[in-house]
């Protein structure tokens, strides 16, 4: 069973396109209510050390949606697209933009596709297809990034523990 | 200077003489003419692919060959990691939410 939880990320090299596959233990329409009722997205969808709000979510075809994810210090990471189709349960085709990017126009088209499998499983499939390689690739990085300043931040927590306690 | 995968992906010529040599071995000439860059410049990239052994080459007769090391590009593979990461901590909490609205 394990196995088949895997979540499988398929970036062939200078691809404008990557993959993100997963199956789940549950029905189709399930699956895809936790994809688009707001309050069923917030626990799942934002980063583990971020804060998720959702400031609009017209989730049907020619809405739009518009997260902002924010950290601990009070900084906000917007996030917005329109949703081109909403095809329930089987099908939700939007755009995606990182606002915190230093100029716009670098929009990824997104196709969430949800396939019913035997046994009441649903197996998602999303695919995003980036303006270009380097786009993608930034996209990818961006997870790397959040690692290393993870780890960074969790040293200089350290520290100022350690100054804190030899001041006191 | 880094001489690994990540730095040898990193430039778009370099990616395209991956791409080019996935499929067959090619000569370093048969090679050039797909690039309008000089004949330097892409013995220059396949230089540095040769170096962080992504590519390797093989003599045949008086030709060099130039083809793919298929298993240095299983490194490339780990890049994804991170990325992997984010989704799976963001699905096995989807996981939780699926379980509870089974109930």
């Amino acid at each position: 069973m394990a196995t088949k939880l895997q979540t499988q990320i398929i970036a062939e090299p200078s691809k404008q396109e990557l993959f993100i596959i997963r199956e789940f233990d549950a029905p189709r329409e399930l699956v895809f209510r936790a994809f688009s009722e707001p309050e069923l997205l917030m626990q799942w969808m934002g980063p583990r050390e971020l804060e998720m709000q959702i400031d609009k979510l017209d989730n049907r075809t020619h809405g739009s949606w518009r997260f902002v994810h924010i950290d601990p210090a009070g900084n906000e990471y917007g996030f917005n697209g329109v949703i081109h189709e909403v095809a329930a349960p089987e099908r939700m085709i939007r755009t995606f933009e990182f606002e915190g990017l230093p100029e716009r126009g670098h929009v990824s088209l997104e196709f969430l596709e949800l396939e019913a499998l035997p046994e009441e499983r649903t197996r998602v499939t999303i695919q995003s297809i980036f303006k270009s390689v380097m786009d993608r690739d930034g996209m990818i990085q961006s997870g790397m990034e959040r690692g290393v300043k993870d780890s960074h931040e969790r040293l200089d927590d350290l520290f100022a523990k350690h100054l804190s306690k030899s001041m006191a | 200077m880094r001489r690994d995968v990540f730095h040898a992906i990193a430039d778009p010529t370099r990616r395209a003489i991956l791409s080019l040599i996935a499929l067959q071995s090619m000569t370093p000439n048969a090679l050039a003419d797909h690039f309008e860059s000089s004949r330097q410049a892409v013995s220059k990239h396949i230089q540095v692919l040769t170096e962080c052994q992504l590519v390797k080459k093989e003599q045949v007769g008086r030709e060099i060959y130039y083809y793919l090391n298929a298993k240095k590009m299983k490194e490339i593979d780990n890049w994804l990691e991170p990325f992997r990461k984010v989704w799976e901590d963001r699905f096995s909490r989807l996981d939780n939410v699926l379980t509870k609205l089974k109930k």
